[in-house]
């Protein structure tokens, strides 16, 4: 381990051995939300990622890039812990939240979903009405609500999706656009009133311009959550993220299967511009094999 | 480089209509079937009007809709089906009463909850249930159930035959056909609605209840709605154990004889064709489909008016 308390701008190399150490003596606005030591996940015996260290910062968007079969989504699911609708998925390591390890055996994954949303590669409206969408998470977790009008349309309206549904609250959500769809989704996931939000790919199914929307979406709702965005995307990276952790998948010694490996993270601009490891200099470049 | 190919190729582009007798072939056999099918159920529903025509031409369709005395052989012959409408009614109910139940639970089960491997048990051993023969049910409703069961061991106040016995057997017969079809349909329901679910924080059961069940609801409407056609239109085992007596059914431990009951039941009898005894038989039977038919457009109805289709 490589004890670092460098500024948080300084980019890291990270290979599929060492780690990456946060800086544990910043102060407490620093510290992740979600952190990950040493993790690697398993399918049965197939370990689809391996040793991943890094941490999501508060209020900060952070990118998973890196090919595909890397491990981005297994990644992002262990961190809401919807790996475990997967049987036979397994993680070893920590991912802890505040500090609070989520794999550990009194945590309720429930609990633990309700803090961490999750926004899919498809949107997935439920086959409702676009109100009861929004009101299904508020009910489900027995949340205490004043108004349940008044708390659809606040989640509707930091989804940026207000003004484009509110004279068809009660029509089917099936009814909207792909990129409409996917705000509701974001909307859905605000409602329960999270802390982080995870997003997997939330733009590959969408044109450009619903994409525009929901990158500034993100800048929008980045000043009240911490989000963690997947993406194949690399100019997207570029454009929304605060930091980007590089992804790979390399065929292990042993085994031969392809497992993913973290191979740098670091500040968005440093990846990007002046990477510090010839994997992430290729895959940026294109030249990616 | 653009447009190097487009000379040469163009020379042997050919789009005129070429034969293919196989697809000729195939759409003439599908049509046949097609019409086939329709006709004979033109044929069965042209031969149960013809004789239910005469039928009433004797009988006023009043007398036979809304009388309570039905006695189509005695010397004073009344035709009232009511009663016979009344036993069909009272066994139909209470096999949905345990049906409806058993057969959504286990399908949410095996749908929502159980292991894969549990399922892949489960759900052939499920089917296997149907195909009993139904006789076989009717004689373990009328010895077992009520013989025993009932009388023996609860010391109920009831006969040799009563509706409950044969309208509980008769749940457990169509378990299987509510519990499959409405699992098909919970299963097609896609995952990402149970992950969206999932990832707000909902349990297994609020998922199962609130997402996947609604979505599937068409399927499962179908399901009970065929769970239904085959309580009503089911024969053996009402004709075993609900009784031969047709007389209006005021409670569970009563014994009764149901339309189908009473259809089996004359049919085996020597009716000449063309009496008024034969043609009651098709009158009873065109009032059986026509209440089936009105079972499946009001399903029809409620899958449009709460489907949420996915
Ligand atoms: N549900 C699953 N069961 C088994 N293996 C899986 C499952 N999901 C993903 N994998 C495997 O894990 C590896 C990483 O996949 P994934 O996380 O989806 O990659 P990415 O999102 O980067 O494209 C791949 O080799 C993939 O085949
Ligand atoms: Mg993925």
């Amino acid at each position: 381990m490589n004890a670092s308390t460098d500024n948080a701008r300084a980019s890291q190399t990270v290979g599929s051995t060492n780690t990456i150490v946060h800086g544990s003596a910043l102060p407490s606005l620093e510290v992740p939300v979600i952190d990950c030591d040493s993790v690697s996940i398993f399918y049965d015996d197939f370990r689809a990622v391996h040793d991943v260290n890094f941490g999501c910062k508060r209020n900060e968007i952070t990118a998973l890039i890196g090919p595909s079969g890397c491990g981005k989504s297994t990644v992002l699911r262990s961190f809401n812990r919807m790996n475990d609708l997967i049987e036979g998925a397994r993680v070893e390591g920590s991912i802890t939240y505040h500090g609070e390890d989520i794999y550990g055996p009194d945590v309720d994954a429930i609990e633990v979903r309700r803090r961490i949303g999750m926004v899919f590669q498809k949107p997935n409206p439920f086959p409702k009405s676009i109100y009861d969408n929004i009101a299904y998470g508020p009910r489900v977790n027995g949340m205490k609500v004043e108004s349940m009008d008044d708390l659809v349309e606040e989640a509707l309206t930091k989804a940026a999706l207000w003004d484009e549904v509110k004279d068809k609250l009660k029509q089917s959500a099936f009814g909207l656009s792909g990129g409409q769809q996917q705000r509701l989704c974001i909307a859905r996931t605000i409602a329960v009133q999270p802390e982080v939000i995870l997003m997997d790919e939330p733009c590959s199914a969408l044109d450009p311009i619903a994409t525009l929307r929901i990158e500034d979406l993100m800048q929008e709702l980045r000043k009240d959550y911490t989000i963690v965005i997947v993406t194949h995307n690399m100019q997207q990276a570029a454009r929304v993220a605060d930091r980007t952790a590089f992804f790979t998948a390399e065929a292990s010694d042993t085994t031969g299967d392809r497992t993913g490996v973290l191979v740098e993270f670091g500040d968005t601009a440093t990846i990007f511009e002046s990477p510090h490891d010839k994997r992430t200099e290729d895959y940026i470049s294109g030249r990616f094999g | 480089m653009t447009s190097a190919p487009a000379t040469t190729e163009v020379a042997h582009l050919d789009l005129t209509r070429k034969p293919r007798p196989w697809d000729t072939a195939a759409r003439a056999i599908f049509r046949v079937a097609a019409a086939l099918t329709i006709a004979i159920t033109l044929g069965i529903l042209v031969a149960l009007i013809v004789p239910s025509i005469e039928f009433f031409s004797e009988v006023p369709i009043n007398e036979f809709l809304f009388g309570t005395r039905w006695a189509p052989r005695f010397a004073d012959a009344s035709f009232g089906v009511v009663p016979l409408v009344t036993a069909t009614a009272w066994t139909t109910v209470i096999a949905l009463f345990f049906a409806i139940p058993l057969g959504l639970g286990a399908a949410i089960f095996m749908s929502e909850f159980a292991h894969k491997r549990t399922r892949k048990i489960l759900k052939p051993v499920l089917e296997v249930l149907a195909g009993i023969p139904t006789v076989v049910y009717g004689y373990f409703a009328v010895q077992f159930i009520q013989a025993t069961v009932f009388r023996d061991w609860l010391n109920l106040d009831t006969g040799s035959f009563s509706v409950l016995s044969a309208g509980f057997v008769m749940g457990i017969m169509i378990i299987p056909t509510i519990a499959s079809i409405s699992e098909d349909a919970m299963s097609a329901v896609p995952n990402s609605l149970r992950q969206g679910s999932a990832a707000l924080g909902a349990n297994r059961r609020q998922t199962s209840l609130k997402v996947v069940f609604p979505a599937a609801l068409s399927g499962i409407i179908a399901a009970i709605v065929l769970g239904i056609s085959r309580a009503v239109g089911e024969t053996m085992i009402v004709a075993l154990a609900a009784g031969q007596q047709a007389r209006i059914v005021g409670g569970p431990l009563e014994a009764g004889q149901t339309m189908t009951g009473f259809i089996a039941n004359a049919a085996l009898g020597d009716s000449r064709v063309g009496s008024l005894e034969y043609n009651t038989l098709f009158a009873v039977g065109l009032l059986l489909f026509l209440i089936t038919l009105l079972i499946n457009m009001i399903s029809i109805w409620i899958v449009r008016r709460f489907r949420e289709a996915y």
